[in-house]
């Protein structure tokens, strides 16, 4: 029954995907893409890793939808003729897409037959950290670094999206809210985000022993203070506000100063002493989760669009 | 087979049927209005279904609370997303 | 549990997977572009019971907060994408959306 099953879901996503691909208009194929991302999040789910599935369905199946919901919106308005790509660049589009697939697909079957894994060295080392989940040990201990340099590429993309409003409205609002705010969003966005953001505390907590984490929670915050801004409810920081800069590095700021502070207790950057392992990593857990809830929901917003009152 | 597999088995069987029935009512009603009633309806009790059949099965009471929190807000956000749905369709059609 | 209890679980989910993926199809082949917008909360519903079936029948607790997330974003989708369509916001100037 369970091969039937996983069977089926490649074969539904397989098929969704080429929807995502054929759909007639920008919208259709957003819309389809959201649900790839929601089916895809159950997938993920079937070979047992819950982190990713958690990720996926956020992003894939939340904030990314909106993004590009509001890309192809901004698009519209620039240009009323619809797409207008030609054939010949749809045709090296797919060929490219083609053979990105395929090289992947040779790369995946090139696996000598039992693949080589570092899950068992991961799992020794785990009473270390004094963690309970290696994904999260993984993310914030032997590969930390790498984490870090995430949070500060997603901090860069923000600023390049910052960089795309005019001169005079540098420093100034996104605007997200619309002219007219349906009732059913405004009852939504103040019902919702209490749930949202219990939800968030407790995927950052259980993230220390079971699947779940920062990046998962960053992003269910970004969702509800996006609501929020939606239904106008609360109105669109100033790109330029203190707080908010501050929110924004504060995360990656507080995980370099622990870095630097590994020279001196634990030999070496980015290396935890024993002891005060777990309390260092949830802590920097919390900084990070506010950072990235800001950056992910001011990469949504946009760039700004309305002049700072100063 | 237990008692408590038993009512599992009769709950979750019930819930697939109302997946079934929101699928069937998707694919047949004439207008989009009903089509959206179909879907929000007989798939939130369907949700709720399995909810309570699959609640026996939990190992601990915080389990079955998440459960529990699972379908109130699919309850609340479907509830309110269709209603958002719907209110897009109808400024789009004027008239019923 | 007992191991067929545990398959018939699997079952159910795919059946109900199986009932939503025909839905999704029929939605996404909609005439109206806010209709199409159903697949998200189909998957959303569908997707959670289907998520927590498979958790019930292979004992992993964690999956029901996939099935949370799942049920949180899709509600969040759907209230945006219903509001790019509900009012010409961002952009002013709403072009007549498509019907074919």
């Amino acid at each position: 029954m369970s091969l039937l099953l996983d069977l089926a879901l490649v074969a539904w996503l397989l098929a969704l995907a080429l929807y995502v691909t054929s759909a007639r208009g920008d919208r259709d194929a957003i819309v389809a893409f959201i649900a790839f991302g929601l089916l895809l999040g159950l997938g993920w789910t079937r070979i047992a890793a819950l982190d990713v599935a958690l990720t996926e369905a956020a992003i894939g199946g939340g904030v990314t939808g909106m993004l590009l919901l509001r890309a192809e919106a901004h698009l519209r308005k620039r240009k009323p003729g619809g797409p207008s790509k030609g054939v010949v660049g749809k045709a090296v589009t797919a060929v490219a897409c083609v053979m990105v697939t395929v090289g992947l697909m040779l790369v995946v079957l090139a696996f000598p037959s039992p693949a080589p894994t570092l899950a068992p060295a991961a799992a020794a080392a785990l009473p270390a950290t004094g963690l309970g989940n290696p994904v999260t040990a993984v993310l914030l201990a032997y590969r930390a670094l790498d984490t870090l340099l995430e949070k500060v590429v997603l901090i860069l993309a923000l600023i390049g999206v910052w960089s795309l409003a005019p001169d005079g409205l540098w420093g100034g609002a996104p605007r997200l809210r619309p002219a007219l705010v349906p009732e059913p969003l405004a009852y939504l966005a103040q019902m919702l985000p209490p749930f949202g953001v219990l939800i968030a505390v407790y995927m950052c907590w259980v993230g220390a022993d079971a699947p779940g984490g920062t990046f998962q929670a960053g992003t269910v915050l970004a969702a509800m203070w996006l609501l929020v801004m939606l239904a106008g409810l609360s109105p669109e920081p100033e790109t330029r506000g203190k707080a908010l800069r501050l929110t924004l590095i504060a995360g990656p700021a507080l995980f370099v100063a622990i870095g630097f502070l590994g020279f001196a207790m634990a030999g070496g950057f980015l290396s935890y002493p024993e002891s005060i392992a777990k309390p260092l990593i949830v802590g920097i857990e919390a900084a990070l989760t506010l950072s990235i809830a800001a950056t992910l929901g001011l990469l949504v917003a946009g760039p700004a669009q309305m002049a700072s009152g100063r | 087979m237990a008692a408590t597999e038993a009512f599992t088995l009769v709950f979750v069987g019930a819930g697939a049927v109302l997946f079934l029935a929101g699928t069937l009512g998707l694919l047949r009603f004439p207008d989009t209005l009903s089509r959206l009633h179909a879907l929000s309806k007989a798939d939130n009790l369907g949700l709720g279904l399995v909810v309570v059949g699959l609640l026996p099965q939990c190992e601990s009471v915080t389990g079955a609370l998440k459960l529990v929190c699972v379908w109130l807000l699919a309850q609340l956000s479907a509830a309110t997303a269709s209603q958002l749905i719907a209110g897009a369709v109808y400024r789009r059609k004027p008239g019923p | 549990m007992v191991a067929a209890v545990a398959e018939i679980l699997t079952g159910v989910a795919l059946f109900i997977l199986a009932v939503t993926a025909l839905g999704l199809f029929r939605v996404l082949r909609a005439e109206f572009a806010v209709e199409r917008m159903m697949a998200v909360q189909l998957l959303g519903t569908g997707g959670a019971a289907a998520i927590l079936l498979l958790g019930a029948a292979s004992g992993t607790g964690a999956m029901s907060d996939v099935a949370l997330l799942l049920v949180l974003f899709a509600a969040f989708s759907c209230s945006a994408f219903a509001l790019g369509q509900a009012s010409p916001n961002v952009d002013g100037s709403e072009r007549p959306e498509d019907g074919a």
